[in-house]
């Protein structure tokens, strides 16, 4: 049975020219860029190399590119790093659909005393500018941290608006553009944000490595104590290998973004509009006119998404749901509710996010299957016609 | 990805027994849409008083799905007895197992069972108990139910608790009180002291507001507004405040304003609860 990986918001698959870019690195080229001896000391040549890629990718200096381990702890370095510098009077604002990465460590500052505001979105996802503005009065010391685009729905925030807001304020911004690189464009010297965080694995290098950038003058503490890796950012000796495979994946980015988007969006779209054709009771969850190209939110009312996407998987099919049960909680996705989403729908929410490897084919086997995958579980469910609810009185 | 057993994949890929039987002599339903799993459950007895045919529908996982198929697998061509002695370990050992955090879908399965039989004896459609309370208001479940699962299943912890009831796993305002509730269950094993039955709350939860909510608006003011080519969806309710938006021809109407009040509102407050006021989205 064939895979068909329509989840690529989770994690991609390594480019294969990211892959063989990283091999040497194993076993011919595993010196320690620090050390004092040339077998070691020729690797920091790659590490560089690739840091000026990536400072390319996003339009930034080499000095401001920060290697750590994944996106999450770009995010977590950003957040306490400023929190810490800024004191407990700042104010620590966010949005409430944000990735755990983001919430999880706001929710601590407001445990430990900070004041924070999680900003409201609406019915499709979009976030209140008005509120962000409200939440900024006052003036004073102020973290904002909203991310670029939602990897649940794909909704693209307007990051430029944000950031014009935040800094009227005096604020310092970071955003969380895990899901938009190799997606759309970034350019931090026309984009005032102070930090930014990206994932490797999220766009076709491997898990464990992510970029923190921190533009030059932006006050941070480190929380990664050690050597003097990183300018004394971030100790730890660099994860060389996986340094070099993101340069190499930032390049591929580079070079397909315009013609990949167009072609990830057609698939998208085909996707997208032919479930709404053939499975009644099917909607599209956010903004479907400010989305990253490749993903799709959907939700079949009636049925539960764990049971869709079990069924997906015997086909060989792979996406998530933001259902409760797939979760191991009981609570569905925290981005789907914020939406207000009815809740006939919250728990059979699909997401498909594509990535370049995926082909028209594929597309069309999933066209082909989901419909008698709806209906299967619609004539399982008490609801499914969406008739008379047998409710209990 | 859940470590399911094959019986549980075999149940759910194949699900015995789904669907309904004309003139049941016992239907059962638990759970709803908003809870993220339902069930309902229905049999006819033969002659001779053994389940004869038994039916079911589930919105819900994998394992609910499952668990309910094996319910009824396992009740087939017992008595109304026999049946009743039937408990959500039972279920869950007939499917090799379910994870720890499944082990509600079990109890769904015991509770459809349970309130089946007592609409057989009964005829009514829920069984009543005034003198229990809800402890878990995002999940509507009652002190009874809790002390049911925390003694037949031997529990000791909250989390316990949430992964065979769910009570706990919403806003988890209700920890403490269901570690009271576990407290006073172990110190009753030991000494078996007397139990101080709680009050009676005649008050609805908010999930039994919302249930009630969901099957007014689907049998009283669905089927008229679509008599115009109009339909309602229902969004959210938030205490006494419930948000809709008009579909169809209702939306962009110019007395949807009057619908709403005069017809959506006033039916609502005759049939849940008069302090209900009805707004549409964006208001």
């Amino acid at each position: 049975m064939n895979t068909i990986y329509f989840d690529n918001n989770a994690t991609t698959c390594v480019a294969p020219e990211v892959r063989d870019a990283m091999i040497p690195f194993f076993n011919e080229l595993y010196g320690n860029p620090s050390s004092m001896h040339a077998f070691g000391g020729q690797v920091a040549r790659y590490v560089k190399e690739a840091r000026e890629k990536i400072a390319a990718f996003i339009n930034a200096d080499p000095s401001e590119i920060v290697f750590t381990s994944c996106g999450t702890e770009s995010d977590n370095m950003a957040i306490h790093g400023s929190a810490e510098v800024l004191g407990p009077q700042a104010k620590v604002i966010t949005s409430r659909v944000e990735h755990p990465a983001v919430l999880g460590p706001c929710r601590r500052l407001k445990d430990m005393g900070f004041r924070v505001t999680e900003l409201a979105v609406d019915s499709v996802g979009q976030i209140d500018l008005d509120a962000l503005r409200g939440a900024l009065k006052g003036g004073g010391p102020a973290i904002v941290s909203i991310m670029w685009a939602n990897n649940e729905t794909g909704v693209i925030f307007p990051m430029e608006k944000i950031a014009a807001i935040a800094k009227e304020a005096g604020a310092i911004l970071h955003t969380d553009a895990v899901q938009v690189a190799g997606k759309i464009p970034i350019d931090v010297k026309k984009l005032p944000v102070d930090m930014l965080s990206i994932s490797g694995h999220k766009l076709h290098a491997p898990k464990g490595v992510g970029i923190f950038y921190l533009r030059r003058g932006t006050r941070l503490k480190t929380f990664m104590l050690g050597g003097h890796q990183e300018n004394g950012r971030r100790g730890g000796t660099e994860n060389v290998p996986y340094i070099v495979g993101l340069g190499k994946a930032v390049e591929l980015a580079t070079a397909n973004m315009a013609t990949e988007g167009r072609e990830l969006a057609r698939l998208r779209d085909k996707l997208e509009n032919g479930l709404l054709a053939t499975c009644p009771d099917a909607r599209v969850n956010g903004d479907r006119a400010h989305r990253l190209p490749n993903t799709s939110n959907m939700s079949f009312e009636y049925i539960e998404g764990e049971a869709i996407l079990y069924h997906m998987s015997d086909l060989g099919i792979c996406a998530s749901t933001g259902s409760a049960c797939a979760a191991g909680s009981l609570e569905p996705s925290h981005v789907i509710r914020a939406m207000g989403v009815p809740f006939t729908a919250v728990h059979g929410s699909v997401r498909f996010s594509l990535s370049r490897y995926n082909t028209e084919a594929e597309v069309n086997y999933v066209l082909e299957h989901m419909p008698k995958i709806v209906r299967k579980l619609r004539d399982l469910s008490p609801f499914g016609k969406g008739d008379t609810l047998p409710v209990e009185l | 990805m859940w470590n399911y057993s094959e019986k549980v994949m075999d149940h759910f890929r194949n699900p015995r027994n789904v669907g309904k039987i004309e003139s049941p002599d016992g239907v059962g339903t638990v759970g709803s849409l908003a809870c993220g799993d339902a069930l309902t459950l229905m049999f006819k007895l033969d002659a001779d008083g053994h389940i004869a045919d038994v039916k079911f529908q589930t919105f819900g996982c994998a394992s609910a799905i499952a668990s309910s198929s094996a319910l009824t697998e396992m009740v087939k061509g017992k008595t109304i007895a026999e049946a009743e002695k039937i408990t959500n370990k039972d279920i869950a050992n007939f499917l090799g197992g379910l994870p720890d955090q499944k082990m509600h879908c079990s109890v769904m399965g015991r509770e459809a069972l349970e309130v089946a039989i007592h609409n057989y004896r009964t005829g009514e459609t829920v069984v009543k108990n005034l003198e229990d309370h809800i402890i878990c208001t995002c999940f509507g479940v009652s002190e009874n139910e809790i002390r049911r699962v925390v003694t037949e299943n031997n529990l000791t912890t909250v989390d316990e608790v949430t992964n065979f009831c769910k009570a706990g796993g919403g806003c988890g305002m209700c920890r403490d009180d269901i570690q009271k509730l576990i407290d006073a269950i172990v110190s009753d094993r030991n000494a078996q002291p007397p139990v101080v039955a709680a009050p009676p709350q005649k008050k609805l939860s908010n999930l039994q507001k919302m249930k009630l909510v969901e099957e007014i608006v689907n049998r009283e003011i669905r089927p008229q507004l679509k008599k115009d080519g109009g339909d309602i969806e229902l969004l959210d309710i938030e205490g006494d405040r419930v948000v809709i938006a008009f579909r169809g021809m209702c939306a962009g109407c110019h007395s949807a304003a009057f619908t709403r009040q005069e017809f959506i509102q006033a039916k609502l407050r005759e049939f849940v609860d008069p302090a209900l006021t009805v707004v549409e989205q964006g208001e």
